[in-house]
């Protein structure tokens, strides 16, 4: 039975750093997942994603968002990222986690992700589900985790796998 | 290439049970993934009963949760601190339609470190009504630091046959 799901890459960042970036993803897989578990060193930081070193304005999203009292939905488009945060900021208090699939990544669609978001902050936070569409053709070959704003704390650690279909 | 997703351990129910342990978890991987698949055995008038997750077999109030949930055509969110399990997710009961079963995963990264964690829960089940279904996200906090060996799931009147249990290890290397 061949693997079908396997590390391409990880990285825990030693000191404070605005973004993470796999490079060099190879092409041989069918889908993409990210796990990331991270802590901001200061609040107002917007974690999301960018591909290929694209910085235009290629990407959108949908969110369901849940505080803890209130169920709401948003979407923005035209954005210079995936934004994965719908109605919070990155906290600097707990780790939160994102479990990212991104869907036929070296197909000449348009790239669809699916993002799980968990923040609970022991009395606060939030939990999210969020669809990203990246409006490019191109196979995906790099990610770059960042923050728009701040800087994310020592331990965050960044996982890519690869996952085959056959 | 290392093997990355390995089961650890699975159990299906051949007769009902009031709980499942996981335990002796080996501390060899990165991440740890639950996945089941239950149904309740009591008649709870709602048709639905909470399902709990216990991590290291503790019933103090060491966890808090923020939960979305969609049932029928309203979506709503919750919370809870102090609470004694990972809660706020449901799988149907013997009022629900016959042989249907809930299903969710529970992820838990870093589960060998010490430190507080972050988990996530997706759950599922549909029931062929419009109220006695359930689709929800859960984000919930244990504040124990230490590190996870054992894992316990139960429901509020217990278990039926056939209810399913894997563990998987996941490894980032």
């Amino acid at each position: 039975m061949a693997s079908t799901y396997e590390p391409i890459a990880t990285t825990t960042v030693a000191i404070a750093a605005t973004s993470i970036t796999f490079s060099s993803i190879p092409s041989t897989y069918t889908d993409l997942r990210l796990v990331i578990v991270f802590k901001a060193v200061l609040a107002g930081s917007n974690p999301g994603y960018q591909f290929n070193s694209d910085t235009g304005s290629s990407y959108s999203y949908t969110a369901i968002n849940g505080s803890g009292t209130a169920a709401a939905s948003q979407s923005s488009n035209t954005n210079n990222q995936c934004y994965l945060i719908s109605n919070s900021t990155a906290s600097t208090a707990q780790s939160q986690i994102f479990t990212t699939d991104i869907f036929s990544y070296t197909g000449s669609n348009y790239k669809t992700l699916l993002t799980t978001f968990s923040g609970d902050l022991n009395g606060s936070g939030n939990v999210s589900g969020v669809v990203n569409l990246w409006r490019s053709t191109a196979a995906i070959n790099s990610v770059k985790f960042l923050f728009d704003s701040g800087t994310m704390a020592i331990g965050t650690s960044a996982t890519l796998y690869g996952i085959k279909a056959a | 290439m290392a093997t990355t997703y390995t089961i650890i351990s699975s159990n299906v129910l051949s007769s009902s049970a009031a709980s499942v342990t996981f335990s002796a978890i080996p501390s060899t991987y990165t991440d740890l993934v639950l996945r089941c698949s239950v149904r309740d055995s009591g008649s709870s008038g709602s048709s639905q009963q909470q399902v709990r997750v216990r991590i290291n077999g503790s019933s103090s109030a060491n966890y808090s949760r923020r939960n979305l949930t969609g049932v029928g055509s309203t979506a709503a969110s919750a919370n809870g601190t102090s609470n004694t399990s990972i809660a706020g997710f449901y799988a149907p009961d013997a009022g629900a339609t016959s042989n249907t079963f809930n299903s969710f995963e529970v992820y838990i990264p870093n589960y060998a470190t010490v430190q507080q964690r972050q988990v996530s829960v997706f759950n599922a089940f549909e029931n062929n009504s419009s109220t006695v279904n359930e689709i929800n996200v859960t984000a919930a906090l244990y504040t124990d630091t230490t590190a996870i060996t054992s894992l316990y799931i139960d429901t509020v009147s217990g278990l039926v046959s056939g209810s399913s249990f894997y563990l998987y290890g996941i490894k980032n290397s």
